[in-house]
């Protein structure tokens, strides 16, 4: 789940709502199906909660690259 | 006193003078004669409608700087050239020693453009199958730009905006200049190497093809090709495109447009994860609720076996009745049935027949009686009359009249002629009354 990608999740949960809706799977799979969007959901939103983020830059030549942090201006008022 | 000079001298004299006098010059002409010797130097002529000179390029004299990227000469295209003017004594020809070269007309930066683009699309580089696919969410986003300016503002600002927790790394580059063009392909070696970033903005404002230089650079290009990671160009304005655009993954109008296809929008993303979840939850609990409702409705239909025997028995109590029922109408149809044939068959009886035959027979027996009776009485009546004259014309009636008949004897052979008589023969002679024998005595024939 961990390594999971978030496009394939989504897709994944929209595949298991459509098949739920539709209403037509064994009971045992709807309990599993609902379990694991459940999951899905957890997964995407998690994904989504992230909010922080490093603007850096790349400095330096071939020999001697270092990454520092890039000053961001806050221009959107942030 | 004259002064006498060798050929020689003289070609050096002239090619000094030359050389001095003229230093370097920008000529136009067109391009004729065009030939390339193994060498990889050009010779051709140039020339305008009246007059014609020499001209030799030597490809290691034109330096990156002064060369369009690329620009080749053709035979009958119009040029501007920056050369020298020089003498070649054992010939004693002079000619152009070309710097530079470019064409008129279109504009030798979009001459260029063009041909490249030409180039590197007959090569492939800008093939739809050799796209790589964006990562939907990346983690960190390279940025190759210049690190001051509207550009890496927008970029920052947009991505903050859509998706917060994406990480960028700027890589910043001079974008325009002759340099630009090797920072930029040492920046994507450097974010390739060490920047860990799983997609790369190449981005610059807007500005004239010559500003656009860099991004039409042959060796970005290819360098660009052979990235492994996805890579979005987003150089200059909407309507300006640079090859940096067609060899890239994906191109984007705009700098602040790529900003937009790098990341999804998060709020957009958590009203479809939302939408989604609300959908599971309700779509669950109408499949538990249908379920349940299914149940019941089994539940009622779940009988006592006691009563599905009862129902049997009610079953094959009407099927008993319906069973009865037919029969009987089976009975009365067929009953039915046979009356009517008995009448047909009564109908078609000879009886009535026989009947009438008897009756047709009984009347011609009387017919037959009647017409026998009058007919026999008919003939009676005739008979009688026959009778009366018979009786009348009867030998008696003539015997009455006196008459009488002489049979001959013993034959009894009456005799109608003497001549059949003779002498002494005896007859007898019949009267009307009575009868004699007599004997002849003499005969008269007559």
């Amino acid at each position: 789940m961990a390594k999971e990608k978030f496009e394939d999740a989504l897709e994944k949960l929209e595949d298991i709502v459509r098949k739920m809706e539709a209403g037509d799977m064994p009971l045992s799979d709807a309990l599993k199906s609902f379990e694991e969007g459940i999951k899905l959901i957890r997964f995407c939103s998690a994904k989504l909660d992230e909010t922080q983020r490093r603007v850096e830059q790349l400095l330096g030549n071939e020999d001697s690259l270092k990454v520092k942090s890039f000053q961001e201006e806050d221009s959107d008022g942030n | 006193m004259k002064e006498i000079l060798t050929v020689s001298q003289l070609n050096e004299n002239i090619k000094y003078v030359l050389e001095e006098t003229f230093g370097f010059v920008w000529v136009e002409g067109e391009v004729s004669n065009l030939r390339r010797p193994q060498s990889g130097h050009v010779y051709f002529t140039l020339k305008d409608d009246k007059s014609q000179i020499r001209a030799v390029y030597f490809r290691k004299y034109g330096s990156p700087k002064n060369r369009p990227a690329d620009f080749e000469l053709e035979e009958g295209s119009s040029v501007l050239c920056r050369a020298r003017l020089s003498v070649y004594p054992p010939r004693g020809d002079y000619q152009l020693i070309i710097e530079s070269v470019e064409p008129r007309g279109v504009g030798a930066l979009q001459k260029a453009f063009e041909q490249l683009k030409a180039k590197l699309s007959a090569e492939g580089l800008f093939d739809g199958q050799y796209k790589k696919e964006l990562p939907f969410i990346p983690k960190r986003i390279g940025v190759i730009t210049s690190p001051t300016g509207s550009v890496i503002r927008d970029i920052l600002n947009i991505t903050k905006r859509r998706f917060p927790a994406t990480d960028i790394l700027i890589a910043p580059v001079k974008v325009q200049g002759s340099d630009a063009a090797s920072e930029i392909i040492q920046a994507l070696s450097n974010l390739h190497t060490n920047g860990s970033v799983d997609v790369i903005i190449i981005a610059r404002g807007g500005g004239s093809l010559e500003d656009m230089a860099p991004f039409n650079d042959e060796s970005l290009a290819r360098k660009i090709f052979s990235s492994a990671i996805p890579i979005i160009s987003a150089v200059g304005h909407e309507t300006d495109f640079t090859i940096c655009d067609f060899v890239a993954d994906l191109r984007a109008p705009t700098p602040s447009a790529a900003a937009e296809l790098v990341v999804p929008e998060r709020i957009e993303l958590l009203n479809k994860i939302n939408n989604l979840k609300k959908r599971a939850v309700a779509g669950y609990g109408r499949y538990m609720a249908d379920r349940k409702k299914c149940l019941a409705g089994l539940q009622q239909r779940f009988k006592d076996p006691r009563r599905l025997l009862i129902d049997l028995q009610i079953h094959l109590d009407d099927l008993q009745q319906r069973m009865h029922r037919n029969m009987r109408h089976q009975k009365q149809y067929l009953a039915g049935k046979l009356q009517k044939l008995e009448l047909s068959l009564k109908h078609q009886s000879p009886a009535k027949q026989v009947q009438e035959i008897r009756i047709l027979l009984n009347n011609l027996q009387k017919d037959t009686l009647t017409c026998w009776r009058s007919y026999w009485a008919a003939h009676y009546e005739r008979l009688q009359k026959n009778a009366a004259v018979l009786t009348s014309l009867g030998p008696l009636a003539v015997l009455q009249r006196g008459y009488s008949i002489t049979r001959k004897l013993p034959s009894g052979e009456i005799v109608r002629h003497a001549g059949t008589l003779k002498t002494n023969d005896e007859v007898n002679i019949q009267l009307a009354k009575g009868n004699f024998h007599a004997r002849i005595e003499k005969i008269y024939e007559g």
